[in-house]
């Protein structure tokens, strides 16, 4: 991105006037600073013209009507963890990075109404904890939950292994105070269950930063299973392993969390965790089942069958919670386990129909091969949400185009299969471009109109999302007619 | 040959086809403010596309009626968390386009919930889709979100897939006399639906015969089986709020006084829906918990947000002339205490018969 001398100096009227918002301490603007916050998790980084960071919601629309004032653009930002980009700073102006973390109360926990209104820098794992002890819990539960904010998870409509049975965090949000792009403060959805108007709570919550930045979020809060099982089941092949996913569920039973690892990715989690896991097995699927007692041994000795049935080589119960909880790291240490083999990794996150996982991950182990790369598959099998895990070493020369490749390939593949882009990490920047994948113009045209009514000037997060050079909302009509589904 | 869907699309029409609006079963043609008199009526296409039990989808017509979707899951042993009170004549697009859930929602999950994918017909006549035929997914904006309780004001549901769950082993209901309603409830692990009038207490529990009857052993030892939910008091003609948990609580213990104490009501604990015949309604109103029925606008700028939403997606306002989401509103008496953030009603009443002014 260029930064011409006009830019500059109409960057420092606007750093003056967000320091005559917040104080000099709530807006960093140190060049060495500002490279921390241009990117996030993923492979992506941009360029941001400051950093600030409210600590209350009118501060929040303050620091927006400054941007407002100055038609300048904003991303809000939680801990950074996403990886699609959709908080990397990006667009023909470096936007201001709007950081949260100083937004990170708790402010009310309502035990017997299961709800907490939480502040959008509170952390996931955090939330979980501070309710504990009432038996209740945070039911999203991302890899990263121990570092994700709970504004992020709103953000990307955030999943996690046991979204399988509770689902993505869209069915935990009751309310959100969102500050929209002019400053504006309004309250969307309601701790009633059917508030009025239009379900625009539904809308923002993995809306991308692209309609505001939430400042208070009233989450549900799920009570505690009184029962869990948790198994474990080897397989010398990975076909079977993901025939046995569909067979679960074929069996009339979903489980909290169904996940799969392969190979790659026992070996470096099992050298790292010590799990006891078998690392000669092609696959091992991690099966968790939850509710009241008598449910779970039923279940828990019907999904041991069937695993058994389709050939898994030993299948073991967690023998309680410390066991438990060792398969769990193991399983969501994995992406920072692989460090081991080499310093960078390319992790993708699409969504394919179960009855078609066999071929897909057939696909994608082809396309490895073909590329000359590792790539490693641990996810959420039991929603046929991929997560092929590429590991590369950046330093290599040309390695970053033939990951981004090896990307593209496994999104078409998905595509091809009737799969769609993203089952939780979001579109962010990292696959605008691929949306003319599974949409439409006319269906893009008509997201747009969703967007631009949130915020019509195009200050929220640029360029997230939808595709450059996508229809506006008013072209809609003016669409050519053609392939409309 | 034109799809059903492009057929659909065609008689929708563009902004020349003038204003239209789209029937379901009618069994909610109450709601959402007055229905224009002089718009063309159209009918969404109908009948099961597809019903993929291994994928746990289902693919129908939004004309399709409540009945024949659950029929064809439940051949399957499946099941859709999308209730009518009458399956045979409400359509799927209809109770979406209404976004009410039914009695069950406590234990299945609020109605928006189940919509996976949706195809719609914009008010230009296109067709247009969001989400995908699986069961998760955060590609692109959320339209069907969006278009759940939208009353047909910003595009015309014409074909959705909706999420299907295992059916229970059992469903069984329980009743008795002088429970405490938000003692039962607490104590119950994930129940169906808990429902009080004042006196009597119903339980549904759905799960595995095994836990069902534990719990039942456990926390309801003095209720009797019942054959199912109760009927909803004056349904069509009644009035349904809408209440934050605590706020029910509050309005039918601390003070219970003589407000409710006449009956001809049904609350939905640990959801918050409360449905009242006239009789209590007026009771309410007469309480000085209701002022007044009838539209008010919420804060400046959720309206304001509200009517760019209508404006971008129906700049010509002939998608379901005088329907709106925010037609069923009631500015409350009073509202929980606020945490500090936007000042906004915690109460609304959405009629389930003709709004009296």
């Amino acid at each position: 991105m260029r930064v011409t001398s006009h830019v500059l100096m109409t960057l420092g009227a606007l750093i003056a006037d967000l320091r005559a918002a917040l104080g000099v301490e709530g807006v960093h603007a140190d060049p060495f600073e500002l490279k921390l916050y241009d990117r996030d998790a993923s492979t992506m980084s941009g360029r941001c013209a400051a950093v600030c960071f409210p600590t209350s919601t009118s501060e929040v629309s303050a620091v927006l009507r400054t941007c407002r004032s100055h038609n300048w653009p904003f991303v809000a930002r939680g801990s950074g963890t996403g990886l699609a980009g959709g908080a990397v700073p990006s667009g023909p102006k470096p936007p201001v990075v709007v950081a949260t973390t100083r937004m990170n109360r708790v402010l009310e926990v309502d035990v017997e109404n299961r709800f907490a209104w939480v502040e959008p820098g509170v952390i996931n794992l955090d939330l979980s904890r501070a309710v504990a002890g009432h038996g209740l819990f945070f039911a999203p539960d991302p890899s990263s939950q121990q570092s994700c904010s709970v504004g992020g998870n709103v953000a990307n409509n955030s999943g996690g292994p046991h979204c399988l049975l509770y689902g993505v965090t869209n069915a935990h949000i009751a309310a959100l105070e969102v500050v929209l792009a002019d400053g504006e403060v309004v309250r969307l959805g309601g701790l009633d269950p059917e508030p009025e108007g239009l379900d625009l709570r539904g809308c923002f919550v993995g809306s991308e930063g692209t309609m505001g930045i939430a400042t208070r979020i009233c989450v549900r809060l799920t009570e505690k299973p009184r029962s869990v099982s948790t198994l474990l089941a080897d397989f010398t092949d990975m076909d079977s392993a993901a025939r046995a996913v569909s067979a679960v569920i074929g069996a009339g039973i979903v489980p909290a969390a169904l996940e799969m690892m392969d190979k790659t990715i026992v070996g470096v989690v099992e050298a790292y965790v010590h799990a006891g896991l078998p690392t000669d097995a092609e696959a091992l699927l991690l099966v968790e089942l939850d509710g009241l007692p008598g449910g779970v041994r039923v279940e828990s000795a019907a999904v041991s069958a069937v695993l058994s049935s389709h050939g898994a080589r030993t299948v073991r119960v967690a023998a309680g919670e410390t066991e438990r909880a060792l398969w769990w790291k193991a399983r969501k240490s994995a992406f920072g386990a692989v460090a081991r083999i080499a310093p960078n990794y390319y992790l993708h996150d699409c969504v394919v129909p179960r009855s078609v996982l066999v071929d897909v991950l057939g696909e994608v182990n082809e396309i490895a091969r073909a590329t000359g790369l590792l790539v490693g598959n641990v996810f959420h099998a039991g929603d046929g949400n991929l997560h092929p895990l590429i590991v590369f070493d950046r330093r290599e020369p040309g390695v970053e185009a033939k990951v981004h490749e090896a990307g593209q390939r496994i999104i078409e593949a998905c595509v091809r299969a009737g799969g769609t882009l993203s089952g939780e990490h979001g579109i962010g920047l990292e696959k605008r471009e691929a949306m003319g994948l599974v949409f439409t113009d006319a269906d893009m045209a008509a997201q747009r109109c969703l967007r631009d009514a949130f915020d019509p000037e195009g200050r929220c997060n640029p360029d997230k999302v939808l595709p450059s050079g996508s229809a506006g909302c008013g072209e809609l009509a003016s669409l050519p007619p053609g392939a409309w589904i | 040959m034109t799809s059903p869907l492009e057929a659909f699309a065609e008689e929708v029409g563009g902004v020349d086809a003038g204003p239209v609006t789209c029937r379901g079963g009618g069994t909610q043609w109450h709601l959402g403010g007055v229905a224009s008199p002089t718009a063309r009526h159209v009918v969404a296409p109908s009948g099961v596309v597809e019903h993929q039990p291994e994928e746990m989808i289902v693919r129908v017509g939004a004309a399709t009626t409540v009945a024949e979707l659950q029929d064809c899951t439940l051949a399957k042993s499946q099941l859709v968390a999308l209730e009518a009170d009458r399956p045979e004549e409400a359509t799927v697009g209809g109770v979406l386009a209404c976004g009410r859930a039914g009695l069950r929602r406590l234990g299945r999950g609020p109605l928006r919930d189940c919509v996976l994918e949706v195809t719609a017909v914009t008010s230009t006549g296109r067709l247009v889709r969001s989400g995908a035929p699986l069961v998760k997914n955060v590609t692109g904006f959320d339209l069907c979100r969006l278009l759940v309780g939208s009353y047909g004001s910003l595009a015309f549901i014409a074909e959705v897939v909706l999420r299907c769950v295992p059916k229970p082993q059992t469903e069984r209901w329980f009743c008795s006399q002088g429970a405490d309603p938000f003692e039962v409830r607490s104590r119950l692990y994930k129940p169906l639906s808990v429902l009080w009038d004042g006196d009597r207490t119903w339980v549904g529990l759905a799960g595995y015969e095994v836990d069902v009857a534990d719990q039942a052993a456990e926390v309801l030892a003095a209720f009797a089986e019942a054959p199912g939910p109760p009927p909803v008091p004056a349904s069509g003609t009644g009035t349904r709020l809408s209440l934050p948990t605590g706020d029910l609580r509050k309005l039918l213990q601390a003070p219970p006084g003589p407000t409710l104490s006449g009956g001809g009501w049904l609350a939905e604990i640990g959801v918050g829906v409360l449905h009242c015949d006239p009789a209590a309604s007026d009771a309410l109103v007469e309480g000085g918990f209701l002022p007044a029925l009838g539209a008010s606008p919420p804060t400046a700028a959720l309206g304001d947000l509200h009517r760019r939403v209508k404006e971008n997606f129906d700049p010509s306002g002939r998608l379901n002339p005088s329907r709106s989401p925010l037609a069923d509103h009631v500015t409350p008496k009073t509202t929980r205490p606020d945490l500090g953030g936007v000042q906004e009603p915690a109460l609304r009443v959405a009629p389930a018969g003709p709004v009296k002014r």
